[in-house]
């Protein structure tokens, strides 16, 4: 293990930036990784574990069973990267029948220059459970490159409802490679948010999520690409059982980076339905932005449907809004922050709350 | 208060106005007619300061400032207000944001914002994100909400009154009267106004004071607007203005 890290090493505005506040108060259970370490790593509520997956798997034998059991270990160089001796990252998990509303805050801090973070996530919603989580994950102020590799497989079981929402603040120089997978059993319910609006030099991910009978995935993302970034997200949801449903919305902004904004859909039940929406708003004539929705069936009764829209802002909204005396700044900054402003649905307020706040920030930042 | 002139317009490079000059006083309520075409809400547009038109020739002098080089929101805080024919929808911002924004150009306190949503029924409809997926007479309603709560010194309407149903239009009405201060007595009102109806509908409840001509891009004529638009409805615009035109000679 590398040295010893703690609360004094991380910067709380970048936190807070993220989403983690640091409040046991506010939230039912917290995690901060820096670099490979644990700085901590606590439950607050009754029916809800938190630990590093280092401890999981000291206390139960059957989490090495299930890491590598939804991600592929092989899939490519980053995966292989992450199958390592120091690999760090967090365990997750709630109780059968604990209904969690108030969110587990999980933070991947990276604090040295040039580090690449090695991270392996397991998160359970055990049988009728409900979990919440907010994951942020940033670098230190004056760490301008670096990577981060997270593989996180979440497992949701009969009954259960996950929420789990995603901010990432990087620097200019990071690489980011999340490779993560849902496995949603019977009636469970997965609501997968991303946030990143922050440079980047790249972020490349697409994660998967299985459904079974009568369960429902719901993928949003919000992505802003600063001029150099590449920003290639996207989310692929199989529906593999009878009613299980599907939805992917993503928003992307270019203020002249690349955003690749993919989505794609697989039917493989009868009596499935699945929704992709892609938007995308140009703030410049330098970056681009490619909405790839795909749909796919391998069979006959399904509703599956995409729409995809990009351009840039219309000059017709401006103008309303400046007749009812905003200046152009602060109109185009309110329809961009309108444009961001995904209503996610099935998440605490606290969370709903740390997504806006976010927005809020870009949105003031982007003129 | 407003002082229009000589005003020549140009909307992607076509002739929309073409030397349109007149004055409104303070405190009364003018009518504009026009056929279709014939530049009423190119005029509009062009008051509050729409980019799209083009001003190559003329004035617009609003209590005495020169205001034809301005940015709409500039021309918004010294007092003028646009309620629009149709609107464009503002996704992910909700009505209230926007009246609240509108509230802090004004200085209105919040008790009479409560009020006049009320007043306009729009209690639910001030939560949903601005003129998405609402109904023609919502749109009308939202607009006169906003200028309601801006509280601007001249008011100007585009078509407060088409694809209104009756009911609707008894609220727009009783809303009109009270933003246009026309159950006030005439020498206490300060609102002036300028009001687009094709269909005269709302002329039912709002009292105007003149009404006017618009035709080939210029005023043609200014007078009783109930006598203008019963000339209109038996001669039709050419008839009306010829009339006009005779009366003037």
């Amino acid at each position: 293990m590398s040295e010893e890290r703690g609360v004094k090493d991380v910067a709380k505005d970048r936190l807070e930036s993220v989403g983690i506040i640091l409040n046991p108060e506010k939230r039912s259970g917290m995690f901060l990784q820096v670099d490979q370490s644990t700085a901590f790593a606590s439950p607050l509520y009754e029916g809800v574990e938190v630990m590093s997956i280092r401890d999981a798997l000291k206390k139960y034998e059957w989490v090495s069973d299930l890491m590598w059991s939804l991600v592929e270990r092989k899939q490519d160089e980053y995966t292989r990267e992450a199958d390592s001796e120091d690999v760090n990252g967090y365990f997750i998990r709630a109780m059968p029948g604990a209904k969690i509303e108030m969110p587990v805050e999980a933070c991947l801090y990276l604090k040295t220059l040039g580090h690449k973070q090695k991270v392996h996530n397991i998160i359970i919603a055990e049988e009728g459970s409900e979990l919440n989580i907010i994951s942020g994950c940033t670098s230190h102020p004056g760490v301008v490159s670096g990577m981060h590799i997270g593989i996180s497989e979440f497992f949701v079981k009969k009954d259960a409802k996950v929420s789990f929402t995603m901010v990432h603040g990087w620097e200019r120089d990071m690489e980011i490679r999340p490779r993560s997978t849902a496995k949603i059993d019977e009636n469970g319910v997965f609501i997968s948010n991303y946030v990143l609006l922050t440079p980047v030099k790249l972020v490349q991910m697409y994660p998967k999520a299985y459904l079974g009978k009568n369960a429902k995935a719901v993928f949003s993302s919000i992505l802003l690409a600063h001029e150099g970034s590449v920003v290639d997200v996207g989310s692929y949801c199989a529906l593999q059982g009878e009613k299980s449903s599907a939805e992917i919305i993503s928003r992307s902004i270019s203020t002249g980076g690349k955003v690749f904004a993919r989505g794609q859909i697989v039917a493989e039940e009868n009596d499935v339905k699945g929704h992709l929406e892609c938007r995308g708003l140009m703030l410049s004539d330098e970056g681009e932005i490619h909405a790839v929705p795909e749909l796919e069936t391998k069979c006959s009764q399904v509703e599956l449907s995409h729409e995809a829209a990009i351009g840039k802002i219309a000059e017709e909204q401006v103008f309303y809004l400046m007749c009812r005396g905003m200046t152009r700044d602060e109109a185009t900054s309110t329809i961009v922050r309108g444009f961001m402003d995904v209503e996610i649905k099935g998440i605490p307020d606290s969370l709903r709350f740390a997504i806006s706040k976010a927005v809020e920030l870009a949105a003031r930042d982007i003129l | 208060m407003l002082q229009v002139v000589n005003l020549k317009v140009r909307v992607e490079g076509k002739k929309v106005l073409n030397g349109v000059s007149f004055y409104l006083e303070q405190g009364n309520t003018y009518v504009l007619f026009g056929a279709n075409g014939s530049g009423k809400s190119s005029l509009l547009n062009t008051i509050i300061g729409n980019p799209k038109y083009e001003v190559v020739g003329g004035r617009i002098i609003f209590n005495d400032v020169d205001i034809t080089e301005m940015s709409p929101e500039e021309r918004v805080k010294l007092g003028m207000g646009i309620a629009f024919q149709n609107p464009p929808e503002v996704d992910g911002v909700k009505l209230k944001e926007l009246l609240e924004h509108c509230r802090g150009i004004s200085g209105l306190d919040r008790e009479e914002v409560e009020k006049y949503i009320e007043m306009l029924n729009m209690e639910e409809l001030v939560e949903r994100h601005v003129n998405k997926g609402f109904s023609g007479g919502e749109v009308k309603r939202a607009e006169v909400l906003q200028l309601l709560v801006l509280n601007p010194e001249l008011v100007m309407l585009d078509e407060p009154d088409s694809g209104v149903d009756m009911e609707n239009l008894s609220i727009m009405g009783r809303a009109l009267r009270t933003l246009l201060e026309r159950d006030k007595k005439k020498d206490e009102r300060t609102k002036t106004s300028l009001i687009i109806t094709h269909t005269g509908h709302i002329l039912q409840y709002v009292d105007a004071d003149y009404g006017m001509i618009l035709h080939n891009g210029r005023i043609a004529c200014i007078g009783n607007p109930e006598k203008i638009l019963e000339d209109i409805t038996e001669h039709g615009y050419e008839g009306c203005v010829d009339k006009c035109l005779k009366n003037v000679e």
